[in-house]
């Protein structure tokens, strides 16, 4: 053994100790995420309860998917998370870093401030936040809302007005973050660029336009990714926000992450579920493969 | 060197020491969810059983609730974990479908004996001629009242109501609201995520009239006049006699609790919840009857003893169980958990009857029913829904119960296909 190891290269040696200390995270990556995966794609084609054994049903949990209005419906809540949250996200965060990194005095606390949230539980912070929304006499919200005179609202316990209220603490704390990310970004773009379109006499809006926001691009494509994945998988505060956990009032706050963990381990149909989390996995797939696309084309 | 020798020699006693102490000793485990009160009780079972059989060890294991049947359903089949488990009876059709737990055997549990002794609702644990499980202990409902608020009021906190009219009369003088119109005081608390779901089923619609499952527990039957004017007046508590809102104080407890309720209906598990309140004046009656019937709706767990389990461990095994069921145990999970005896010999003595707070439970558990449920949570979670659709989307009531009784028939239909 010690003679075959000698009478390598140096070359060969190098890319034997490469492939030893690459065979870790490698193997690490195969068993914990490859395999998990495709051994998903295999239950997805079963019927299983975990109590009895696996019973193969090839397609049927797709077909079943396809018909099945509950899916379509959490599917269609994922999307709204995602295309409400995303640019309101994205557009309250730039404001912030963008009038933040003008001013000097006290602005590492105000950016303390922002973050704060970001660190917080989410399990904590979702119920704080379900409080806020309860009627009178615990509601905040509704408290203020009769002192001001104005009628109360149902929030959480109504089917239109629930989405809104939940999205509205997943961005709020998700704020702090892409506000950091953005001053960097900001903080990124050489002064001399400013400099010469004020020496050039232009205005701040094309500042903004033709300077910042172009500069920004990779920043922005970063926090869309980031983003994006985030309210797709949205889970914490849908589930401690609405009774039970169960995404309700009847399905208008159910993510598509809260429906398939519903499906495994509350009904225990494992099939079922694995084949919804298939339909999760080429989404994200897409989503994701979309934006690196976007981002490359640069 | 010397000293070497002497540390195989020690290592070497330490190892077949207990193989010794093995051969004798029989280790079973029992496994139950986390709630300090019923595992205090177990260990002091244990430590009664250990005492009278010295060659049996049981090994203690809990988890959180909200994990609990994810472990037990992963690891009954897989040959691991317990031998003797605790299970909610709602989930015991589906374990001993699947193989996972074994009959009692008949000499040590006879089923006519189990059927003179335990209370009628255990029927529900008999399957081809054998019990399958035993509860040590069921819980059945009651009407807390809030004394104080009654007083304020001019009613006699001596007097609750007994019936359903004289229930929505009361409850009408405790409401307290500010001057917007906005509730401040419940008069009675309405909770579908709480025991209302039960009550609605076991309780309202048998005293309107009607049933909620077909005898053989095989159609639904509460989508029917009687179920109908059940629902109706379920409703009409938040609806039409604005006693509270859906979703007062976020949970009916709470609203108890914090002495912002008048009437609340819940089980005896909840006792503990409003005992630990200073200042708050409550007492426990009888659910209200309604056109002459009582009704009630029992539940409990069982003890089964897992299929995996053979030879001495499960002659251990039966003997733990009989002594999980015995008087001793179920009146020391009175005293310790507040759970009441699943025999009406030890729930119905003089001074368990004339308990101010235990007694209107046990009272109950006399003309108390069980229902087999196919999939508890399922089946909560459609008479949810059925409350958001009246509530929420306005929908009429007899809609919403013809669309919970389709979605619930989908339900039993597709268990007993299986």
């Amino acid at each position: 053994m010690r003679d075959w190891y000698g009478s390598r290269s140096v070359g060969q040696k190098q890319a034997l100790w490469a492939w030893i200390f690459l065979a870790l995270p490698l193997f690490f990556f195969i068993a914990i995420r490859l395999a998990p995966t495709g051994y998903t794609g295999y239950v997805s084609l079963t019927e299983w309860n975990l109590l009895r054994p696996k019973r193969f049903v090839g397609f049927d949990n797709y077909a079943r998917l396809w018909r099945d209005p509950v899916f379509w419906q959490v599917l269609g809540n994922t999307f709204k998370y995602l295309l409400i949250g995303t640019p309101i996200s994205l557009l309250l965060s730039f404001l912030v870093a963008y009038y933040l990194d003008q001013v000097r005095f006290l602005q590492g606390l105000i950016r303390a401030l922002y973050f704060i949230p970001f660190l917080t539980t989410a399990a904590a912070m979702a119920w704080v936040w379900r409080w806020f929304y309860q009627p009178v006499p615990i509601g905040i919200f509704n408290l203020i809302l009769v002192d001001l005179g104005f009628a109360q609202q149902p929030f959480l316990r109504s089917t239109s007005q629930a989405l809104g209220a939940v999205l509205a603490p997943a961005i709020w704390a998700g704020l702090g973050f892409q506000v950091v990310v953005f001053l960097a970004g900001l903080r990124a773009i050489p002064d001399t660029y400013y400099e010469a379109a004020r020496i050039d006499g232009v205005g701040r809006w094309t500042i903004l336009r033709e300077i910042t926001l172009p500069l920004l691009r990779p920043t922005i494509l970063f926090l869309v990714v980031v983003s994006s994945i985030g309210f797709l998988r949205i889970f914490d505060k849908v589930y401690n926000m609405t009774v039970d956990g169960k995404g309700g009032p009847l399905n208008s706050t159910r993510p598509l992450v809260l429906n398939i963990y519903e499906l495994a381990f509350v009904d225990y149909r494992m099939g079922y579920a694995a084949a919804q989390t298939m339909v999760l996995f080429a989404i994200l797939l897409f989503v994701t493969l979309i934006q690196l696309r976007a981002m490359r084309a640069r | 060197m010397k000293s070497f020798l002497g540390a195989v020699v020690a290592i070497a006693l330490w190892a077949t020491a207990p193989l010794a102490a093995r051969a004798q000793t029989v280790e079973i485990e029992y496994w139950q969810y986390f709630f300090k009160e019923r595992v205090q009780a177990v260990d002091a079972l244990i430590k009664s059983f250990e005492a009278a059989n010295p060659g049996i060890r049981v090994k203690h294991t809990h988890f959180p609730y909200a994990q609990y049947q994810t472990k037990v359903a992963a690891a009954v089949p897989a040959g691991e974990g317990p031998d003797v488990v605790q299970l909610y009876y709602g989930w015991l059709e589906e374990y001993r479908k699947a193989n996972l737990i074994a009959p009692l055997p008949k000499d040590q549990f006879d089923p006519a004996t189990i059927e003179k002794e335990f209370f009628p609702i255990v029927k529900a644990m008999k399957a081809d001629g054998a019990y399958w499980g035993l509860p040590t202990a069921v819980r059945s409902l009651a009407l807390f009242y809030n004394r104080k608020l009654m007083s304020e009021a001019g009613l006699d906190p001596t007097k609750p109501p007994t019936t359903l009219d004289a229930l929505i009369a009361q409850a009408g003088k405790l409401v307290k609201r500010d001057a917007g119109g906005n509730l401040l005081t419940a008069g009675l608390t309405v909770g579908p995520i709480s025991q209302d779901h039960h009550w609605w089923r076991e309780v309202l619609v048998r005293q309107f009239g009607g049933q909620p499952f077909s005898d053989d527990n095989r159609k639904i039957a509460y989508d029917a006049p009687a179920g109908i004017a059940a629902m109706q007046f379920y409703h009409d508590i938040a609806g039409r006699n604005r006693l509270t809102t859906f979703g007062f104080m976020d949970e009916s407890h709470a609203a108890f609790r914090a002495g912002r309720a008048g009437f609340h209906i819940d089980g005896s598990f909840r006792i503990g919840t409003f005992q630990v309140v200073r200042n708050l004046d409550w007492g426990v009656a009888e659910l209200p009857a309604h056109q002459g019937v009582q009704s009630n709706f029992a539940s409990y767990w069982v003890n089964g003893v897992s299929s995996k389990t053979q030879g001495a461990k499960r002659e251990a095994a039966m003997k733990f169980l009989r002594h999980l069921v015995s008087d001793e145990a179920m009146q020391l999970w009175l005293k310790t958990v507040g759970e009441l005896p699943a025999k009406p010999s030890v729930a119905l003595t003089d001074a368990n009857r004339n308990d101010p707070v235990y007694g209107p439970f046990i009272m109950g558990l006399a003309y108390s029913r069980t229902t087999e449920f196919v999939n508890e949570v399922k089946q909560r979670q459609i008479f949810l829904d059925m409350i958001d659709r009246i509530d929420i989307k306005k929908m009429p009531v007899q809609e919403a119960i013809r669309i919970a009784a389709q979605e619930e028939q989908a339900l039993l239909d597709e268990f007993f296909r299986r």
